[in-house]
């Protein structure tokens, strides 16, 4: 299943994650130790981050160091952009409606 | 005039406010009045059709978001309190052909005072979740881009820059 941002950050413990690994790269148990759940927990939830495109994993030694996709984060600011340019449309059509009609009254 | 758009990502709440130089009872009358919803409600090249328009505490609005091929995106707001020429709320759900709700939906409060003849209007979207922020944000793209082309190709230039 493809899956997109917003499911990254629709979780609480999602978003606690993504907030200690854009601090510094973290293992599995490390994360775990940060919230009250098991390592298994926190190894699906790094799946879907994962499955998102928001961490990226590196090897070192025995262990799997994952880190933030920042740039990825900031798709959410585009999206967000784009409902705000609605707005903008919607309101600025409204502040011409109004305008057409105080000059029809005005002309009557 | 200028628009201040905020999302709280915190509170789930989208906070837009607008003034208009016009007097409050004739913005009042462009969101209550269905004639005058449909002519400013959709960003072109969309178009809003009203087919319900009860406006009373517990009455309805049942609206169409159509677009240039025809394509009908349905949508109820149900009024839960209306204060007349200062505030009213509702429910907002998208919703089938046949008025069936796609829970979940959002609150909407929306606001209106008048000072020196500037009429101001607050509105505030509260979602439950972030998921029916997405799908909001997700539809509000869809008729963004089909509005401005140009947007998207920014949008596009931006993320392949990102990305690079």
């Amino acid at each position: 299943m493809r899956r997109d941002i917003f499911q990254a950050i629709a979780d609480p413990t999602r978003r606690a994650i993504i907030a200690l690994i854009a601090l510094q790269a973290m293992t599995p148990n490390a994360l775990a130790e940060h919230f009250n759940t098991s390592r298994q927990a926190v190894s699906k939830h790094l799946r879907i981050l994962t499955e998102c495109e928001l961490v990226t994993q590196e090897q070192k030694g025995r262990e799997i160091y994952y880190s933030l996709e920042i740039e990825k984060m900031k798709e959410i600011d585009e999206w967000l952009e784009q409902y705000r340019k609605i707005w903008e449309t919607r309101l600025n059509q409204l502040d011409d409606l109004l305008a057409t009609i105080k000059k029809k009254e005005k002309d009557k | 005039m200028k628009m201040d758009f905020v999302v709280d990502k915190q509170t789930k709440t989208v906070s837009i406010t607008k003034e208009f130089a016009f007097e409050l009872s004739l913005v009042w009358d462009a969101y209550t009045k269905p004639d005058l919803l449909d002519q400013w409600w959709a960003p072109k090249p969309f178009a809003s059709r009203t087919k319900v328009m009860d406006f009373r505490v517990g009455g309805r609005r049942f609206y169409a978001m159509v677009s240039p091929d025809g394509q009908e995106r349905w949508a109820l707001q149900k009024y839960t309190s209306i204060s007349p020429k200062t505030n009213f709320k509702f429910f907002n759900a998208f919703a089938d052909e046949d008025e069936n709700p796609e829970l979940p939906g959002s609150d909407w409060d929306l606001t209106f005072s008048e000072q020196d003849g500037t009429t101001k209007v607050s509105i505030s979207i509260y979602n439950d979740s972030l998921e029916r922020l997405e799908k909001m944000v997700e539809m509000g793209f869809k008729e963004g881009t089909m509005a401005q082309l140009d947007n998207l190709e920014d949008l596009l230039a931006k993320l392949s820059e990102s990305r690079t």
